[in-house]
């Protein structure tokens, strides 16, 4: 079953169930297929987490369908929202990072990926591709950088983000343990590569417990200069 | 780039549509989807102002982004300078804000360089409407500050082309709160720190009173010398000033009817009952 925007009245909440009569749908070109992403930036590493649930309605198309994909080196995207269009956006983006590579004889770096992603993300103004996109990698002077976005471009850095169906579940916890918002009298001591990796657990299998289209497994990327390494964690399957 | 990209988009597929007679797949009815029909909603609601006074302008914003009932950014910068006497905020989507103010920046700039002087406020707000014409339901407002030889003038230009001038201007969801601030204590003669006290008292207003306000207030001071930005001021310290006066006042009326009660009970056992 197809949930278009149909099935939400103008409040945002879904509309009660009962018979009206018979109903004409109209085709959607979009999908909500779930996910989760996480991208958290230290002072010289980066760490972009999804989860691999992919969902649509009440069932579960894959349970390996990681939403991470690493672009370059020092760059890692991780993409939540309707599958197609992530699948498609990041084709397009591999693409122009060939063309660059070859034009200019070097790797984009993670701000110039940013800046590129949000006009590509613009060009489609009035057909949106409908993807939630955080870019997690190292700047140029080698600290955590990430970059996210909304579905039509608008970008901004940060240092930590999620995004995706369990966003509005973790990002109070992330502004609480690693922005120390909502705090008085707290140590605030910089975040090392070990405490953000338990952090990021500890935040997906709560997730997990409450949002239904976060599960099954969790991906976490881990950026340093040493490069990209990546780390596999069971979630809750059911 | 990415604007003429766009429109030449839109005619394409009208075009399309019009030489089939069949709705196609993807026919004009998808290329422009409404805010309805999208299963997303972009970021929207703000309250930014702007006011003239003898000292040049004062432009505010709050730093709240939000996107139907959740706060995509609480740190999110709405002000932003176009060149050293020219500040535009902008209220809108987020994407849309960041694309005007950087196509706005770059036409200034190539003017320019081109007629080897800056493009007063009046071309500004000129350009900017004739450029947002044809985006006509994109609903992005603006409000330059321009504080230069010319004295300070602040303009409000709308994508449906609507150019405003005046003396007191703001938009987005909180306006009609900070309005009804700036109305009570705007005169002309006002000392930088009253025009500062006053734009932060409409803003932290408007965000106490609209939920897509909130968060930090931004200042910036334009004068002939050019714009100084005042530093992000969280309004939560505010907030708790003003309940700390409230309280004092309490307080101080208690001790006030407490006294009047005791003065009254002199006068044989006949007290009133009053509220406060």
């Amino acid at each position: 079953m197809m949930i278009s925007a149909r099935a939400y009245g103008d409040n945002g909440k879904m509309k009660e169930y009962h018979y009206t009569g018979p109903v004409e749908h109209k085709f959607s070109p979009y999908a909500f297929n779930g996910g989760t992403v996480l991208a958290v930036a230290g002072e010289d590493f980066a760490l972009v987490a999804s989860d691999t649930r992919l969902s649509e309605g009440y069932s579960i198309h894959s349970r390996d369908s990681p939403k991470c994909y690493k672009l370059t080196d020092t760059t890692v995207i991780g993409c939540s929202g309707f599958h197609g269009d992530c699948l498609t956006l990041t084709k397009i983006i591999e693409a122009r990072l060939k063309m660059y590579k070859h034009s200019n004889n070097k790797s984009m770096t993670s701000g110039a990926i940013a800046a590129m992603l949000s006009t590509i993300l613009y060009g489609k103004r009035f057909f949106p591709y409908y993807v939630y996109n955080i870019i997690g990698g190292l700047d140029e002077e080698g600290r955590g950088a990430v970059y996210s976005f909304d579905p039509v471009g608008s970008y901004q850095r940060d240092t930590y983000k999620a995004g995706g169906s369990a966003s509005a579940m973790l990002q109070p916890l992330l502004d609480n343990q690693i922005g120390f918002k909502n705090m008085e009298n707290v140590e605030q001591l910089p975040l090392t590569l070990e405490k953000a990796v338990q952090l990021v657990k500890d935040v997906f299998i709560s997730a997990a417990e409450r949002d239904v289209y976060t599960g099954d497994a969790l991906k976490i990327c881990i950026i340093t200069k040493e490069g990209i390494r990546e780390e596999i964690v069971p979630l809750r399957k059911d | 780039k990415t604007c003429i990209y766009t429109h030449k988009q839109k005619h394409f597929t009208h075009f399309c549509s019009r030489k089939n007679r069949v709705p196609t797949l993807f026919s004009s009815t998808f290329s422009s989807l409404s805010p309805h029909q999208q299963p997303f909603q972009l970021s929207h609601g703000t309250t930014t102002l702007g006011f003239i006074f003898q000292d040049g302008v004062i432009a505010a914003a709050d730093t709240r982004a939000s996107c139907k009932g959740l706060i995509c950014c609480p740190t999110s910068q709405k002000i932003m300078p176009i060149h050293s006497h020219l500040v535009v905020n902008t209220s809108g989507s987020g994407a849309d804000c960041m694309l005007w103010e950087r196509i706005l920046t770059r036409e200034m700039r190539l003017y320019q360089l081109r007629h080897r002087k800056r493009l007063s406020i009046n071309g500004a707000a000129k350009l900017l409407s004739m450029m947002l014409h044809p985006f006509k339901d994109q609903n992005t407002k603006n409000v330059l500050s321009f504080g230069g030889r010319s004295g300070p003038r602040v303009c409000y230009v709308c994508s449906d082309g609507l150019q405003l001038k005046g003396e007191i201007i703001s938009v987005g969801s909180g306006s009609p709160y900070a309005y009804a601030v700036l109305d009570d204590g705007w005169r002309w003669g006002m000392t930088v720190d009253e025009a500062v006290a006053l734009a932060r008292e409409a803003v932290f207003r408007a965000t106490h009173w609209d939920a897509y306000s909130g968060n930090n207030v931004d200042l910036f001071h334009i004068t002939a010398h050019g714009w100084r930005r005042r530093d992000r001021e969280d309004l939560k310290e505010e907030y708790y000033r003003e309940r700390e006066r409230k309280r004092k006042k309490i307080k101080e009326r208690e001790k006030e009817r407490q006294k009047r009660e005791g003065d009254e009970l002199g006068e044989g056992d006949i007290y009133s009952v009053h509220c406060g």
